[in-house]
């Protein structure tokens, strides 16, 4: 530690190019915070609510109804501790481009999602109202929606029977909260009771898009799944069962295999980023030449002048990495703000801060390698002559 | 040699001991021998300068004499110990003991303050923070520069700079001073104030200074002299 | 204070440059350029410039780890900006190559989807008998009611399962869409469980081969033929209407119906008509419409994150190409105060250290577009579009590579300017001082 300030020193001595330096790193970091955030904002989910709970879907498609009537049979399933149901609504709300997720859902949905804070007047008021709706703190705040209001949405599929057309009326009666700020993509959701739309709606009734399904034990949650499958096997509803991590997992490994794009990314830009900084270290270290064969001299050993050196590179990059990242932590609240919550990421996530230090020191020690070892094989006197 | 001999205190011999010293470079398929087997004492308390043309050796003799070099052949020893058969690690850390350098272009950390500069070997001690900073500040007024202790390097003149680099060389208080050249490239006056400033480092402090110049003015400070021509001692001399 | 005038004046004249640069077509830089090498060849400084630039260009070998920096870095940010830009071009150019301005879909009115829709037997029949609708020589209306349905199957080479578009089609389907070509064995024939799969849907998904039974929900189905196309059907099976509509369990509706047109003209005429009709709730546009506006909201995604990303990239690839043409200023400093020395003025000098950083630029862009060419052109992706996969070929064409040339340029240029400036403005006497 005592040798920081030299490390420090050697760091701005040329202060134009490490600034130069440090704007590439930061620039890196910038996008290596942005995009794993995507990417931790759609891997994450709420891996830890949704354990014990599975969903069940027909096996022939996500959008295909499954019977009312099934609700009943799988809450006997052993294991099942209870059972929910909803149906897809897609709502819009004024413009076909303010989509709103929306879903009808069962009475005793919520109590299934313990992450969804909704107060208990605000629940009690919404049992009891039947065109009654709930929505997310930041879907309400997008619209300006307040308790109380009364909102027209258009179903793109459903037809009202009350008006004749699409247009939906909803009192909303609650706002929900998450119950962990990095779950805020729940609050972008509007959700109103089945029944209001099993009747309401002029195609069908008594048809269920998908089971939420709460099991005793997740460690059971495999054979509770197989039992729910059996139920309606060989019918013409067969099911899928999932849990609702596999559930979520399959639906954004769809939305497009982005994996390799965004690795391909990371590795140009970090590749580049690399070659930027090893070079400007070799150009500083090359120039300080002399500097350093006076601290050999001196009685520095070998392995305190790589370490020097060493660190200066993980220093530079942990600073310009840390600007960088921190810059995302800045930018990123502001951008979902913006994009009224239609981004999904809402932060820099432990996770990726780990990833960043970790990606920061390693690139530091690689960018630092060569240098540091001419630097601590210099021959003083070589050095010191100019050779 | 008889004379750098006589100076040597009886009870505790020369500080310096060089025997059948040779030094080989191989320069690609070249070999250059720059020293041939020199013998040589210095005495403890000595002021000693070496003179020569350029390419006689002066500068590897002295290179050795400071532990920067390995000699090829022949014995080397400082103080009583053989740095000939010491390893580059083993070399530093004496190096750090007991040998301070000054050389012709100061070599300052440009990004340093001059007290930090003069800092430096301290950190190779044990020293508390606070110590170093004292001993850096007691340094530094000896060379009479306390007032520039913060100033960089840039904002020294040359001779300032030569003092703040004297003032690091005899920081961690070593017994040997090693100056390659140390007024080459200062004025008249500069030259003068560091010399002297050597002169009574020498007489006050008793250290042993080896000063390698080609001026023969500079020389005029110094005790003994000693004249290297291609590698091997040629005559030496008393100063006034 | 000069100083800061000078430097805020060149980040003027960088922007405002950048600025044109941007809007500027190829022969409008092919201009540029023949101007620019008629000066070199024809003016004293032009002449000087070049010399002063061949020298520069003599010693790059001795700088190569710092050229090679600039061009590394440039190529990066070339590869990945053309790389995001084919995904979205080749994603558009799918979604949109079935439009023609010759057939129309209609859907239920405010329906923006084909899934949002519902079409029921009448309307069908109104639409199909509508005017303007082109009839076969049987004078059968060509027109083909449509119904999609999600179908999971299990993916290729993983044990996970995707949703495949099932769409059920009428006879008149494969007139309407002339692009498209059956490649092996044979349409379906009506009232039977027989599917035949799109090229891309059958690279996606496993057991759609030509002659095989495949299991869909409870159902046994025989694929029976492969279909080729650009367009987004490339990515979905086909199967006789009826035969889909009663497996789904959806009556006798469809969702869509597609219309040969008698020309691209009539459309005015058979939007009208429908409209005017008191039966039907039902919007039509031409193919060409709606395509372009289901492609939009993805392909507008991937455009600005490309752009973002690339942004950034090239901020860093930038400062990165600054620092390496200021390092070789600086060690080139005694050569360009000698040359001014002897009588070269300051322009030839800047310009040969901005050419020599736009020529590794675009050695640079041309190595990124290059290696992002043999990567990716034809790449095959997939992404969900609706519940269904969609499976699309990035496309690195002409355009996107001279995009990316054209930012290469620019970090050139930019990356040159400042430092050329310093090398002209480094006062001789203290350049040759120096070292």
């Amino acid at each position: 530690m005592k040798y920081f300030h030299l490390v420090w020193s050697a760091l701005f001595r040329r202060k134009t190019r490490t600034i130069l330096t440090l704007v590439s790193i930061i620039a890196a970091f910038l996008l290596f915070g942005l995009l794993d955030s995507v990417r931790v904002a759609f891997t994450a989910g709420n891996n830890v609510a949704g354990a014990g709970r599975l969903v069940v879907t027909s096996r022939m498609s996500m959008q295909q109804a499954l019977p009312e009537s099934l609700g009943a049979r799988i809450a006997n399933v052993p294991g099942v501790s209870s059972v929910a149901y909803a149906n897809w609504f897609a709502g819009v709300y004024q413009d076909p481009k303010n989509q709103v997720f929306s879903f009808a859902v069962s009475p005793d949905y919520l109590d299934l999602y313990p992450e969804i804070v909704l107060p208990a007047d605000q629940r009690a008021a919404w049992d009891r109202t039947r065109t009654g709706a709930i929505v997310g703190a930041a879907l309400a705040r997008r619209f300006g929606w307040k308790i109380g209001d009364k909102i027209p949405l258009q179903s793109t599929i459903w037809p009202s029977k009350s008006s004749g057309n699409n247009t939906w009326t909803f009192d909303i009666t609650g706002i929900f909260h998450a119950r962990d700020k990095k779950d805020a993509g729940n609050e972008q959701t509007l959700m109103f009771h089945w029944k209001y739309f099993d009747e309401n709606n002029q195609f069908g009734s008594g048809e269920v898009h998908w089971y939420v399904v709460k099991v005793a034990d997740p460690a059971h949650a495999d054979s509770v799944a197989s039992a729910i499958d059996a139920l309606s096997a060989n019918s013409d509803h067969e099911t899928r069962t999932q849990t609702e991590q596999a559930f979520q997992a399959s639906f954004i490994k769809q939305l497009i295999n982005i994996g390799f794009v965004v690795a391909a990314i990371m590795g140009a830009v970090f590749f580049t980023l690399l070659l930027l900084t090893g070079n400007t270290m070799m150009q500083a270290v090359r120039e300080r030449t002399s500097e350093l064969a006076v601290l050999k001299t001196i009685g520095f050993s070998g392995r305190a002048v790589l370490a020097m050196v060493l660190s200066e590179g993980v220093l530079m990059l942990l600073f310009g990495g840390l600007i960088g990242l921190g810059l995302v932590a800045v930018i990123v609240p502001g951008m979902a703000a913006a994009s009224g919550g239609m981004v999904p990421i809402h932060g820099v996530a432990g996770q990726t801060w780990a990833l960043g230090i970790g990606l920061m020191v390693v690139i530091g020690l690689i960018v630092g390698l060569v240098p540091a070892w001419r630097a601590m094989r210099l021959n003083i006197v070589d050095a010191l002559s100019g050779r | 040699m008889n004379a750098a001999v006589a100076e040597v205190k009886k009870d505790s011999g020369p500080l310096v001991e060089i025997r059948g010293l040779s030094k080989t470079y191989t320069r690609g398929k070249q070999k250059l021998e720059v020293l041939h087997h020199i013998d040589l004492d210095i005495a403890r308390g000595d002021f000693f300068a070496l003179m020569g043309p350029s390419g006689s050796g002066k500068t590897t003799l002295l290179n050795l004499i400071g532990g920067l070099d390995s000699p090829t052949d022949g014995s080397l020893s400082v103080d009583g110990k053989r740095i000939d058969r010491m390893g580059e690690g083993q070399l530093a850390r004496w190096r750090a003991g007991n040998v301070g350098f000054v050389f012709q272009f100061y070599n300052l950390m440009p990004a340093l303050s001059a007290q930090r500069n003069v800092e430096l070997p301290l950190l190779l001690t044990r020293l508390s923070g606070k110590q170093r900073k004292r001993n850096a500040a007691i340094a530094l007024q000896l060379v009479g520069l306390s007032d520039r202790a913060s100033h960089k390097p840039s904002e020294l003149s040359g001779g300032q700079q030569q003092r703040v680099a004297i003032a690091r060389a005899i920081v961690s208080d070593p017994t040997l001073l090693v100056c390659d050249e140390p007024t080459g490239d200062l004025d008249r006056q500069s030259a003068e104030d560091v010399l002297t400033l050597l002169q009574r480092l020498n007489r006050e402090h008793g250290k042993t200074v080896v000063m390698v110049t080609h001026d023969p003015k500079a020389a005029e400070y110094a005790s003994h002299t000693l004249h290297l021509d291609k590698g091997t001692l040629v005559e030496q001399s008393h100063a006034a | 204070m000069k100083r800061f005038l000078i430097n805020f004046g060149l980040v003027v004249l960088a922007v405002v440059a950048l600025a044109v640069w941007v809007r500027l077509p190829w022969f409008g830089a092919l201009i540029l350029a023949v101007l620019f090498a008629l000066w070199m060849a024809l003016t004293r400084s032009g002449r000087q410039a070049a010399s002063v630039t061949k020298v520069g260009i003599g010693t790059l070998r001795d700088r190569l780890g710092s050229s090679l920096v600039i061009v590394i870095g440039i190529a990066g940010v070339v590869g990945v900006l053309v790389a995001l830009l084919a995904m979205g071009e080749g994603l558009q150019a799918t979604l949109n190559s079935g439009g023609r301005n010759d057939t129309a879909i209609v859907l239920r009115g405010g329906a923006v989807s084909e899934s949002q829709s519902v079409l029921v037997r009448d309307d069908v029949d109104v639409i199909e008998q509508a005017a303007g609708v082109a009839r076969d020589a049987s004078g059968k209306p060509m027109a083909s009611a449509e119904l999609v349905v999600a179908a999971n199957l299990r993916l290729r080479n993983s044990q996970d399962e995707a949703a495949a578009q099932l769409r059920g089609v009428d006879d008149g389907a494969w007139a309407l869409r002339p692009d498209l070509k059956i490649v092996e064995g044979r349409k379906f024939r009506p009232g039977m469980r027989e599917l035949v799969v799109g090229e891309a849907a059958h690279r996606q998904f496993a057991g759609l081969d030509v002659g095989k039974d495949i299991k869909l929900g409870t159902q046994v189905w025989k694929v029976v033929g492969m279909f080729q196309s650009d367009g987004a059907w490339n990515s979905e099976l086909w199967a006789d209407r009826q035969t889909v509509a009663s497996a789904y369990r959806r009556g006798n509706s469809a969702e869509s119906v597609l219309v040969k047109l008698t020309g691209p003209s009539a459309f005015a005429q058979f939007k009208a008509m429908l409209a005017a009709d008191p039966r039907l709730k039902v919007e039509a546009s031409t193919t060409r419409d709606y395509f372009a506006k289901q492609s939009e909201g993805l392909s507008k995604i991937i455009r600005v994150v490309g752009l973002t990303v690339g942004i950034i990239m090239a901020i860093g690839a930038l400062f990165g190409a600054l620092n390496c043409m200021f390092a070789a200023v600086a060690s080139r400093a005694r050569e360009i105060a000698t040359l001014r020395a002897i009588g070269f003025r300051g322009t030839p000098v800047v310009v040969s250290v901005m050419l020599e950083t736009m020529l590794l630029a675009l050695v640079g862009g041309v190595l990124g577009a290059l290696i992002v060419w043999l990567i990716f052109n034809g790449y095959h992706a997939s992404t969900l579009s609706g519940f269904t996969q969609l499976m699309f070929q990035f496309k690195v064409g002409p355009d996107l590579i001279w995009t990316g040339l054209k930012w290469a340029l620019a970090i050139g240029f930019v990356g040159g300017l400042f430092p050329a400036v310093r090398a002209a403005r480094l006062p001789v006497t203290t350049a040759l001082r120096e070292l």
